[in-house]
């Protein structure tokens, strides 16, 4: 019997099942990057469970050279390297597909699928022959894998030597082992398994200018771009490394020439109560300071934040979004924070939220944030989350203009104080909400002005007048309204750019969600069924989205959380009729899918028997777009679990 | 807070400093606190030792948390800005503060309940990292604004207001501090404050993390007897290791004292801390006698007083991070963004 097998190319999906601390991360990355020297996009995702050596770990590499950056879902050729997770690895193979396994022990027959294609390489006895150092057996394995990976894929091996090279500049020690192993890994391949497999590697030019970088760095560039002096932290995962990136860039971008000495300051803090202590302190004098935290440390946060919201001090928040609550799953994804950040706090509070959709928009928003903060003296959330932020995303390059000035928005200084007829800390000068402040230390007898949590009046006196308090809430809420306007607008995409009205059906999106939705948005296309998009870049919301929810029939709203929560914003900001958004959730914790929401967006416009206008009716949308069913129940990164309410 | 307005006319024939500042320039609202609260005597003390330092009150940034005497920061240095936080978490704004500006002299104002209870933890990270501050605590061993419990200073044995002793052990801000890395711990009694101003100005002219822990009774629910906070009881018990006297850097020493009975140290800044010895053979250089004599004291049921450690050579935390002389907050673009053709370099890194 001959086993069917998958034939792609450049449209496929790897995924390599190590074992945590083996060494595999820097391989398993230099198989993906040499994708994209060859031309080729790739989507590569960590999915790691919270271990620090040992245990189970997973890379994916998703290659694609239509650019669906977006998580698949199925495994077409698994690299099967740890013992452990063997079964659940072995079943989560598509129909067809591949498996790549180290064949010095031969195993029973029942280890393997008759729908699968088994390639067997004898990497660790290959390993032990060539190398005597017990550590350098076990890590040049994963080099070795790499070299016969790009035999059977068709790699340019030159491309593949050439990033090796790169890695290892100037440690020549490495170099040539390294070297050595992918060679030897790649003869084994061509000289005993020709045409192995259906999967191909092709040149092609779909990569040009783009970058490959995680959200969490390019979030740390946007802060030293956008003058950030000031980080306080403590670590949690996902969001510790972009302290570590800040500390690596400033290191490089931010050291005085002359002196040597340093332009920021970086604190470690005992807790995130005191990481947004700093910040606040640090933002009241003057200085742009910005904390990174995850949904745990937003929830010891929140007290320091509501007392930023009311004092009005510029404060900057990085939330790299996990799954909560509690401890939830610290090392997967969700969009589960909104609601925990848009009203921190007791007491009546809102907070501008931005959602960045990639790393290119992690810095964009970075910077952006400093000059939100600084010109709304508030707290600016950037909400991104653990598949953005700890995942390389091939994205536009960064962009700084050297003509931008920062906003360091309506600080008066001392001869500003010296031509004032009066300065009220709180009064509403100019009718925006805004008020102007002063940093200590401006002027010997003027602007001076006393911070505080409790009630006071527009000149920052203490008051428990019910009139200044309302009037002060009151203008918090006008200083809410001037927001709208400066934060980042929604992005609209009519699935027909040129029509002159919207399509019936539209679906509101926001943050990680973006490459899925839209390769959901081509496969519904595909299947006759036209939808618009609306990517939510802030909270408050724009009037544009009001307008969009206004302009389409039928509306989904898909989030990455249980709850509906920028559904149940939307509701509640916008006054929507709740029947007329309808929820798309994914919240197992893996990064959603376009088969997720293509399927959901289909089965409920079949149910609903809707069906867009001058189209064939339903039974064409009664399916999802799905090439082949993801497996469920695999113990590695599973099937997408979510609810379609 | 305060509710009455407080007259600006001054006297004309008030003492001025060598800013021509009089004390009253160093005061602020009128104190909404208890008559006879220790904390009042507190900001006298600090109003004469800012005064008596030519400190220019806009250059004094005043934090604090919240409770009685996080409140008091209202009631003095009324040029200064002031920023009354959240509970327990002043040291980590000002360290946040003072990360932004290096320049201006910070002044922490926190209490028992505030510093020992919810804020220990920041108490504790803001002295081990040697922020450059003067950290007053104004202990009283109880809860005021709450109306009497027992805060974490309290001694044990001591009785509250009901006679109901306290059952769990007390903790000592001071001994705390010393073992934490604080570079100039001293403990006063807000009833005298003769001694008490000295060892504010030294604190304030000290760089690194300064503590100084100020005894101070709560007139309206730790005065009574059975109390070990109570007035009369910290009189009784209240044993000095040394007396100061402050000296700034401009002025010429002269020493009323025979020789031998005093220490001189000199401080960062060159002024200069003058200790009279009174009776204990005690130098307040050696953290770790330090450490063993306040405790030998507690054990005896007493209250050691004065400077109990300084370290004159101490650094703070701008020099372990090694930030730039000039504050972060005056930096603008043209030092803090590399600019558009290092990002193309980034970018070319990342492809």
């Amino acid at each position: 019997m001959t086993t069917k097998r998958i034939e792609a190319v450049n449209d496929f999906v790897v995924q390599f099942a190590n074992v945590n601390g083996s060494g595999s991360a820097s391989a398993n990355e230099l198989f993906a990057r040499s994708f994209l020297r060859m031309g080729v996009p790739v989507s590569p995702r960590n999915i790691f469970p919270s271990n620090i050596q040992g245990l189970p770990t997973w890379y994916e590499v998703r290659v694609t050279e239509r650019g669906h950056l977006g998580r698949r879902g199925g495994v077409d050729l698994m690299v099967a390297m740890n013992p452990q997770t063997w079964d659940a690895d072995l079943a989560a193979i598509e129909s067809g597909g591949y498996l790549l396994y180290d064949s010095t022990r031969p195993l029973p027959p029942s280890k393997f699928r008759d729908d699968v294609n088994a390639i067997g390489v004898p990497l660790t006895e290959m390993c032990n022959a060539a190398y005597d150092d017990p550590r350098e057996r076990q890590l040049l394995k994963n080099i070795m894998y790499v070299g016969a990976l790009a035999a059977l894929l068709g790699l340019d091996p030159a491309v593949v030597a050439e990033l090796i090279g790169e890695q290892y500049r100037g440690k020549e020690k490495l170099l040539t082992p390294n070297l050595d192993a992918f060679r030897k890994g790649w003869r084994y391949a061509e000289e005993n398994l020709e045409n192995a497999i259906g999967l191909r590697a092709r040149r092609a030019a779909q990569v040009g200018e783009r970058i490959f970088v995680d959200g969490n760095s390019a979030l740390a560039l946007g802060f030293v771009y956008g003058g950030a002096t000031v980080c306080a932290w403590y670590p949690i995962t996902p969001s510790s490394s972009v302290a570590d990136a800040f500390t690596k860039y400033c290191a490089k971008l931010r050291i005085d020439p002359e002196t040597g000495e340093r332009r920021y300051a970086i604190v470690q803090a005992e807790d995130e109560l005191a990481a947004v202590g700093m910040v606040i302190g640090a933002g009241w004098n003057g200085a742009r300071a910005f904390t990174a935290t995850s949904g745990p440390g937003i929830s010891l946060m929140t007290e320091f934040i509501g007392l930023a919201y009311f004092a009005e001090i510029p404060v900057t928040i990085v939330d790299v979004q996990r799954g909560g609550p509690s401890t939830g799953m610290p090392t997967r994804t969700q969009q589960s924070d909104l609601l925990a950040c848009a009203y921190a706090s007791h007491g009546d509070t809102k907070h501008v939220l931005l959602f960045p959709e990639d790393p290119h928009e992690c810095f964009d928003f970075a910077a952006q944030a400093l000059d939100l903060a600084d010109r709304l003296q508030t707290p600016v959330f950037v909400m991104t989350d653990l598949d953005i932020g700890m995942n390389q995303r091939l994205c536009a390059p960064l962009a700084w203009d050297d003509a931008r000035r920062y906003d360091r928005g309506k600080v008066m200084r001392a001869d500003e104080l010296e031509a004032a007829a009066d300065f009220g800390r709180y009064l509403d000068v100019d009718g925006d909400g805004i008020p102007y402040r002063t940093l200590p230390g401006a002027h010997p007898t003027k602007g001076a002005y006393f911070t505080r949590g409790t009630t006071k009046n527009a000149w920052a006196r203490y008051s428990e007048k019910g009139a200044d308090y309302v009037e002060n809430v009151q203008r918090l809420l006008r200083k809410l309204e001037t927001a709208k306007a400066l934060v980042p607008a929604a992005v609209e995409r009519r699935a027909d750019a040129s029509a002159a009205s919207p399509c019936p059906i539209g679906a509101i999106f926001y943050g990680s969600t973006s490459p899925a939705m839209a390769e959901a948005v081509e496969s519904l296309q595909a299947i006759g069924c036209p939808i618009d998009t609306l990517r939510v870049r802030a909270f408050p919301f724009g009037d544009e989205v009001a307008r969009f929810i206004e302009t389409h029939d039928t509306l989904f709203v898909v989030e990455q959380n249980r709850d509906a929560q920028l559904r149940m914003m939307l509701v509640n900001e916008l006054g929507v009729d709740p029947a007329r958004l309808r929820p798309v959730l994914h919240y197992d914790g893996t990064p959603i899918t376009a088969r997720f929401i293509a399927g959901a967006i289909a089965k409920q416009l079949a149910a609903g028997n809707v069906r867009p206008l001058g189209r064939p009716a339903a039974p064409a949308i009664a399916s999802a777009p799905a090439r082949a069913k993801p497996k469920e129940g695999s113990a590695a990164p599973s099937a997408a679990r979510g609810r379609v309410a | 807070m305060t509710y009455v307005a407080k007259p600006t006319l001054h006297h004309p024939s008030l003492p001025k400093n060598r800013l021509g500042y009089t004390r009253r320039d160093y005061e602020g609202r009128v104190s909404t606190l208890c008559a006879g609260c220790g904390h009042d005597s507190i900001s006298a003390a600090i109003v004469q030792a800012c005064w008596s330092l030519d400190v220019e009150p806009h250059r004094v940034a005043k934090l604090s948390g919240i409770g009685c005497s996080s409140k008091t920061t209202d009631y003095f240095l009324g040029h200064s800005h002031g920023f009354n936080s959240v509970h327990g978490r002043m040291p980590s704004v000002l360290t946040g503060a003072n990360l932004a500006n290096r320049m201006l002299l910070y002044l922490g104002v926190s209490g028992d309940g505030d510093s020992a209870s919810i804020g220990l933890g920041q108490f504790a990270h803001a002295m081990r990292r040697g922020v450059d501050m003067t950290y007053i605590v104004e202990n009283n061993g109880v809860y005021g604004l709450t109306k009497g419990q027992f805060s974490a200073t309290a001694d044990c044995g001591s009785k509250s207001r009901r006679g109901v002793a306290n059952e769990d052990a007390g903790i000592d801000l001071a001994v705390l501090a010393l073992q934490l890395g604080a570079t100039y711990v001293a403990r006063g009694f807000s009833g005298d404050k003769a001694q008490l101003v000295p060892l504010i100005e030294g604190a304030i002219r000290h760089r690194g993390a300064a503590l100084v822990d100020v005894v101070s009774p709560c007139v309206a629910f730790n005065n009574h007897l059975g109390s070990t906070r109570s007035y009369d009881y910290v009189r009784e018990h209240n044993q000095a290791v040394n007396r100061i006297e402050f000296i700034p850097q401009r002025d010429e020493i002269t020493a009323d004292y025979p020789p031998g009975s005093y220490t001189e140290i000199v401080q960062h800044d060159g002024s200069v801390l003058r200790l009279r010895k009174l009776g204990l053979d005690f130098d307040p250089r050696d953290r770790v006698a330090a450490m063993n004599r306040v405790l030998e004291h507690q054990a005896r049921g007493e209250l050691l007083t004065g400077l109990l450690y300084v370290d004159p050579e101490a650094g703070d935390l701008h020099d372990r991070l090694g930030t730039t002389a000039v504050p972060l907050n005056t930096l603008d673009e043209s030092a803090l963004c590399p600019g558009s053709a290092a990002l193309e370099r980034i970018n070319a890194s990342l492809r």
